[in-house]
């Protein structure tokens, strides 16, 4: 009952309020990177709320069923991820072992209901888009999950994300580490590939496949999806926080340092996001599978002679 | 006024439709979105796809090729939505009143709601038509609660 509780509150509410607020972050900061005045602060939730309002179309010959539901079951995955890692971080002794798994294969429903999505509307810009994001996500999977070893390997081989959190508190958070950084470098691009920003933004590329998978949504299917997206932006810095920096904590100081972790994790996806061009997609798969898988082992070696 | 038409009003998401127009409204459409005017302040955002739109800015004399378009394009749009016409050539047919290819005015074939003249123009005027086009919709909303 109590997880109940905790998946509205904490895994939809607080989420979505923090999501939308780093959508706006991300917006403003973008905004003054170009000498503009950006957007106001109510914004992201007037998007939203604007685009509930809205009819929504199905394009003829379109999977009806698989046309409404891939949104759906985007934004449940993203519900639950973030309440598990909300429970991790307020009570990091319940937990289950191997929830670090769970959270992996969670973090990739998103992607594949984006995928879903597109192949169901059928438009050919959306498939071409679905199959960019396809080959992206077999691109960042495998340095995703090998820094994620780092992690795992120096809080002494532990796939519970609870105990991570409790290692860090007592022993220091990783990043300081030389293993911690190089895994942290290559999941923060990771994060990049996964939230779709500008340097891997090949699927929903808007100037040259005009929106890619998302060109056929509109209405409450557009907004369910824009809703996942912003709060993506809150659960991946929060799953890297975690992994990294030791997570949220809220006793005194720390609401404090937690606040600013969050707003540094979003500020540097921001900044790499306004500072690259799009890349092509066989380019992000060799960026993914060269140096950042290099690095990631690099990271692994680091941590498993104790660096 | 309701909440679904504040939201609208607050974030407007423009797509852009040449129907054969010189190209100057739509450098002028484009500078709306420089530094200078920054018209993301009031939410709007340039949308690469029709559905995602509120907007309909249309720009060009229509031809009778692109006619069977715009007309497709406007049924494309999500409703509730608006149209603006932008210089002179969608308000009148400007230069090409008299051509053979341009039978009828746009207004004929899709409800606009607000004209921007101009040849091209600036793009203080299209802000300023934006922001009368913002003010007769909540107008009217009060209008009818009366």
């Amino acid at each position: 009952m109590i997880y109940i509780v905790y998946g509205i509150v904490f895994g939809f509410l607080v989420t979505a309020v923090m999501g939308l607020f780093a959508s706006w972050v991300d917006r403003k900061v973008t905004a003054r990177v170009q000498y503009r005045v950006g957007p106001p602060l109510l914004q992201p939730l007037t998007d939203i709320i604007k685009l509930l309002g809205k009819e929504t179309l199905i394009p003829a010959g379109a999977s009806r069923i698989a046309f409404f539901a891939a949104p759906v079951i985007g934004l449940a995955s993203v519900v639950v991820v973030s309440t598990l890692l909300w429970v991790n971080n307020l009570t990091p002794a319940k937990t289950f072992l191997g929830d670090l798994i769970v959270v992996v294969y969670l973090f990739t429903i998103p992607s594949i209901s984006i995928i879903m999505g597109g192949f169901a509307s059928k438009n050919p810009y959306a498939s071409i888009g679905s199959s960019r994001e396809m080959k992206l996500i077999l691109g960042y999977e495998l340095p995703f999950i090998l820094a994620l070893l780092v992690p795992i390997i120096k809080a002494g081989y532990t796939i519970r994300l609870g105990e991570i959190i409790t290692y860090q508190v007592h022993n220091g958070i990783f990043i300081g580490s030389f293993s911690g950084l190089c895994a942290f470098i290559v999941v923060m691009m990771c994060v990049q590939a996964k939230l779709g920003l500008v340097p891997f933004d090949i699927a929903e590329a808007e100037t040259e496949i005009v929106g890619g998978s998302l060109i056929e949504y509109s209405g409450v299917g557009l907004a369910l999806y824009k809703l996942m997206k912003n709060m993506l932006l809150f659960v991946l810095p929060f799953f890297v926080m975690i992994l990294f920096m030791g997570g949220l904590r809220f006793e005194g100081i720390h609401i404090l340092w937690g606040l600013l972790k969050f707003i540094g994790v979003v500020a540097i996806i921001t900044v790499v996001r306004n500072t690259n061009p799009r890349v092509r997609v066989d380019q992000a798969v060799r960026f993914f599978w060269g140096p950042m898988t290099i690095i990631a082992l690099l990271g692994v070696v680091l941590a498993l002679i104790g660096r | 006024m309701g909440v679904k038409l504040n939201a609208l009003l607050k974030s407007p998401w423009v797509f852009h439709l040449s129907t054969g127009s010189c190209n100057n409204c739509d450098i002028e459409i484009l500078d709306c979105l420089t530094p200078r005017f920054d018209i993301e302040r009031f939410g709007m955002v340039l949308a690469g796809s029709i559905k995602h739109a509120d907007v309909l800015l249309v720009t060009g004399s229509a031809n009778r090729q692109s006619m069977e378009r715009v007309k497709r394009i406007y049924e494309q749009m999500p409703k509730p939505c608006l149209v603006v016409a932008i210089g002179e050539c969608s308000l009148s047919r400007g230069l090409f009143i008299h051509s053979y290819n341009c039978p009828v005015p746009i207004d004929k074939v899709i409800p606009v709601d607000v004209y921007i003249p101009g040849c091209p123009p600036k793009p203080e005027a299209i802000i300023a038509g934006v922001v009368k086009l913002i003010e007769k919709v909540k107008a009217s909303q009060k209008e009818a609660k009366k």
